[in-house]
C-alpha cells in the first residue's frame, strides 16, 4: 500500500470557481459513487495529481463521506497526492524484466538520480518509480522515461538517458 | 481476411505495445510517407494490425497476398521495403503465381513463417489477431464479426446458448478452470431481474500479455462473446474492467464499443428483438487483488478493492446485488468460434479436462519470445524449446514459471508436462492467464520467490492478517535466506507458514502467495539449504517441518 504524503495547493484552493474543468466529467459520471475511481483517473489526468481539496471537492459532489474517497484513492498504486515531477523515470519491474536485469537498473538510477524507489526528489526534478509489468515483456528490461517506453535497457544506456533529460 | 483486389499488396504493421515500444510507430509513418511519395496508394495498402506473434522480434511487418513475415523492421527500411513491392511483378501476383521478394531489413530478417514457432500453433482466440485493422469495425466484420451475435439472437434460446457451450467444455481462462458452461447456466437460472455481465482485463500477472493482446488485436471478438453471454444469462448491462496500465487496448475497446453502439450491435432491442445489452468501460488504478472477482465487483462500483468471503458468489450476488457472471478476456474471446464451428468441434481439441487452446505469451530467457495459442495438452517442452527456441545464451533451460505470483515453477526434468488445468496444479503451479516465463541457469530460485513474494507484500489488501502479516514474515525469511544468515529452524519456518498463510487467507492472492516458494521449495530445495548460515546443515528433524 502506498504510503500517501498529502499536498495542499494553495493556487487551486484560491481560485474562484474550484475544479471547474471537473463538472463536466462530474456530469458524464451522472455525480454518481459508483463512478468514483473513474472520476479520480480522469482528475488526475486533468490536474496532475489529487490534492486534499480535490478530493474533498469530489466528495461533495459525489456525496460521499470524506474517509470513502481518501480511502479509495489512498488504496490504489496509481493515484498520486503530490504535483508529479517534471520528469518521470519508470522502471518495470514485471517477471521478465527482473529476470533480464530490471533491479541493476533500479540499483543504478538510484544511484544517479539520488533518491530511492518510489520517491520523488525534492527538487521536484525527477521522480523513479516501478511498473509492475507493462506486458512489453520481448522488450525487458523496460524503462519508461516521460511516457516513451525503451526497450533492452542496461545501466549504461538508461544514466545516459537520464543525463539529457532537460533540468 | 479481408479479399484484396486484384494485384494489390498490402503491407500490415504490428501496432502492438511490444512493437511500438521497439518503433513500430515511426516505421508505420515511414512506410505510409514511403507509400504517398511514390504515388502508389491504389497498389500498396498499409494496415496497423493486432499482435503478429514473434514480438521478440519486432517491429514487425508482413506483406500480403502471400504473409512474408519480416522481424527486426526500422523506419530506415521503410523506403527500400516500397521500393522493392513496387518492383514485383503485377502480373505474377494478379495470377497468383510466386512474385519473388528479395528485400530483407538492414538490421532485421525475414521469417520463416514455416518454422516450428508458427506450424506448432493453433490459433483459434487468435484467428484474427494480426490480420484486421483493429480501429475498423468494418474489418473485424468482413472476417463475420457479430454474424454469430445475429444469429444467436434471432435463431437460438438462451438456454440452447447455454447448453452449447457448456457441451464444449471451454473452462475459464483467467486462472482457476472454472467450467464456463456451469457459471453461465447458474447465473442463468437465478430469478429475472437485473443481471450483469463483467470481462475481467485486469490482467495482473507480471510476465502476461495475452489478454493485452487479444483486446489490442481484435476488440468485437471480446465484445461479441460478452453480448452472447448476456443473451445467454440475460443480462442488461456490463462492464469491462480492465488495468489502466495497458493504455492502447483501453483505447482500442473504448473505439470499439463506440462502434459497435453506432452499428446497433450493442444498445437497446438488438436485431429487434426485446434483448437489449450496453456496456461501459472500467479503468482500475493499480491493485493486482482486483482481478479477484468479489475484489473486482468493489472497484466496480467504486470502493476499495478488498476481497470478500464468498459465498454469495457473484454469480448469486455481484454488482450491486445483482446475479453476476464475470469470465475473463480470454473465455469471451473462445465463445464465438464455439457457436460457430459447434461444440463437438471444439471439444475435439486439447485433452480429455482441458478442452480447446491456450494462449500463452512467452517471455524471459528465451531466444523467440512472444504471443503463441497452442491446443491444450501441447508439453511445455514444445512451447519454450522448440518454438521458442530455448535460451538466448544456448546454456540451457533451468525452469518455467507458469501463472505468476500466484503459480510455481516447473524444473527441467518435468518438461514433458503437457499444458493442461489438472498436470499443472498436480506440479504445484496452475495455468493462470497465460504468463510463461522462462528461466535460466543464471537465475537463483530463492531470488525469484522473493521477487514474488515482495510482490505479493505490496500487493496484499491488508484484510485479512495471514496474508498482510504472513506476506511479509515470508518475505523477511526469504530475505534472511539470501543474506546467508538463515537456520535450519528459519527454513523449517518457512515452510509451516507457507502453509499457514495458504490454508487461512481470505482470497485467491493470499491463498496462492506461498506457491512459488512452496514449488521452488520442492523442486529446488537444494538453492535454499546451501544458503543456510554455515554450521547449521539441516538435519532430517528439522526439514520436517517442526515450527520452531
Amino acid at each position: 500500500m502506498p504510503t500517501a504524503t498529502f499536498h495542499n495547493s494553495d493556487q487551486l484552493a484560491a481560485a474562484a470557481q474550484p475544479f471547474e474543468a471537473l463538472q463536466p466529467i462530474l456530469l458524464r459520471h451522472h455525480r454518481s459513487p459508483d463512478s468514483l475511481i473513474e472520476i479520480l483517473n480522469q482528475a488526475q489526468q486533468f490536474y496532475g495529481y489529487l490534492s486534499v481539496e480535490l478530493l474533498r471537492h469530489v466528495a461533495r459532489s459525489l456525496a460521499l463521506p470524506d474517509s470513502q474517497v481518501f480511502g479509495t484513492a489512498t488504496f490504489y498504486h496509481l493515484f498520486r497526492f503530490q504535483p508529479p515531477a517534471r520528469h518521470s523515470c519508470v522502471v518495470c519491474t514485471g517477471t521478465a524484466c527482473e529476470v533480464n536485469g530490471a533491479a541493476q537498473l533500479v540499483a543504478a538510477l538510484e544511484g544517479a538520480l539520488r533518491i530511492s524507489l518510489g520517491a520523488r526528489r525534492s527538487d521536484g526534478f525527477v521522480s523513479l518509480g516501478a511498473v509492475r509489468c507493462l506486458g512489453t515483456c520481448s522488450a525487458a528490461p523496460v524503462l519508461v522515461i516521460d511516457g516513451v517506453v525503451m526497450k533492452h535497457q542496461s545501466a549504461a544506456s538508461a544514466l545516459a538517458t537520464v543525463r539529457e533529460l532537460a533540468p | 481476411m479481408s479479399p484484396l483486389a486484384d494485384a494489390v499488396q498490402r503491407v500490415r504493421c504490428c501496432s502492438s505495445a511490444g512493437c511500438l515500444a521497439s518503433g513500430a510507430g515511426p516505421l508505420r509513418q515511414a512506410l505510409e510517407t514511403a507509400v504517398a511519395r511514390r504515388e502508389l496508394q491504389e497498389r500498396l495498402v498499409i494496415t496497423g494490425v493486432g499482435c503478429l506473434g514473434p514480438c521478440s522480434q519486432g517491429p514487425l511487418v508482413a506483406v500480403d497476398p502471400e504473409g512474408i513475415l519480416f522481424g527486426g523492421v526500422s523506419a530506415g527500411d521503410a523506403d527500400g521495403l516500397i521500393a522493392a513491392l513496387a518492383h514485383r511483378s503485377q502480373a505474377a501476383l494478379a495470377s497468383e503465381r510466386e512474385a519473388p521478394l528479395s528485400w530483407t531489413p538492414a538490421a532485421g530478417e525475414r521469417l520463416d513463417t514455416s518454422g516450428p514457432f508458427f506450424s506448432r500453433q493453433r490459433r483459434v482466440v487468435l484467428e484474427h489477431c494480426g490480420l484486421i485493422d483493429p480501429e475498423r469495425i468494418e474489418a473485424a466484420m468482413e472476417c463475420g464479426a457479430y454474424g454469430q451475435l445475429r444469429r444467436v439472437v434471432q435463431t437460438l434460446t438462451p438456454t440452447e446458448v447455454v447448453e452449447t457451450i457448456r457441451r464444449s467444455g471451454l473452462r475459464g481462462r483467467g486462472g482457476a478452470g472454472y467450467p464456463t458452461g456451469l457459471k453461465w447456466a447458474t447465473v442463468a437460472k437465478m430469478p429475472q431481474g437485473q443481471k450483469v455481465v463483467v470481462c475481467n482485463a485486469d490482467e495482473g500477472d507480471p510476465g502476461a500479455f495475452t489478454d493485452r493482446s487479444v483486446l489490442e488485436g481484435d476488440p468485437h471478438r471480446v465484445l461479441e462473446g460478452m453480448v452472447i453471454a448476456a443473451y445467454a444469462v440475460g443480462a442488461d448491462h456490463g462492464f469491462i474492467y480492465i488495468r489502466a496500465e495497458y493504455e492502447l487496448a483501453i483505447v482500442n475497446l473504448r473505439r470499439a464499443i463506440e462502434q459497435a453502439s453506432r452499428q446497433q450491435l450493442l444498445g437497446q432491442q438488438l436485431f429487434g428483438s426485446s434483448f437489449s445489452f450496453t456496456v461501459q468501460l472500467r479503468v482500475g488504478a493499480g491493485a493486482y487483488v482486483c482481478g479477484e472477482e468479489t475484489a473486482l465487483i468493489h472497484s466496480i462500483e467504486g470502493g476499495r478493492g478488498t476481497p470478500r468471503p464468498r459465498p454469495p458468489y457473484p454469480a448469486e450476488a455481484g454488482v450491486g446485488g445483482a446475479p453476476t457472471l464475470i469470465n475473463n478476456v480470454e473465455t469471451f474471446a473462445n465463445v464465438v468460434p464455439i457457436l460457430r464451428e459447434g461444440a463437438d468441434w471444439f471439444a475435439a481439441i486439447g485433452t480429455a479436462g482441458s478442452k480447446g487452446t491456450k494462449v500463452f505469451s512467452l517471455t524471459g530467457n528465451v531466444r523467440r519470445g512472444g504471443l503463441v495459442e497452442v491446443p491444450m495438452g501441447t508439453s511445455l517442452a514444445t512451447i519454450v524449446a522448440e518454438m521458442g527456441e530455448g535460451t538466448p545464451d544456448g546454456s540451457g533451460i533451468k525452469a518455467v514459471q507458469t501463472g505468476g505470483p500466484s503459480g510455481g515453477c516447473v524444473p527441467a526434468a518435468h518438461l514433458d508436462t503437457p499444458v493442461d488445468y489438472e498436470s499443472l496444479q498436480a506440479l504445484g503451479t496452475i495455468m493462470g492467464s497465460g504468463g510463461m516465463v522462462v528461466i535460466d541457469h543464471a537465475t537463483d530460485m530463492v531470488a525469484l520467490a522473493a521477487f514474488f513474494m515482495a510482490f505479493c507484500r505490496e500487493e496484499s489488501c491488508g484484510k485479512c492478517v495471514p496474508c498482510r502479516a504472513g506476506t511479509v514474515q515470508l518475505h523477511a525469511l526469504l530475505q534472511k535466506h539470501l543474506a546467508g544468515e538463515a537456520s535450519a529452524a528459519d527454513l523449517a519456518q518457512l515452510e509451516a507458514l507457507c502453509h499457514m498463510v495458504k490454508d487461512t487467507s481470505l482470497c485467491g492472492l493470499g491463498q496462492s502467495a506461498p506457491k512459488p516458494v512452496l514449488s521452488t521449495l520442492r523442486f529446488f530445495r537444494g538453492e535454499y539449504e546451501a544458503r543456510l548460515r554455515p554450521g547449521t546443515a539441516p538435519s532430517p528433524l528439522t526439514t520436517a517441518g517442526a515450527a520452531p
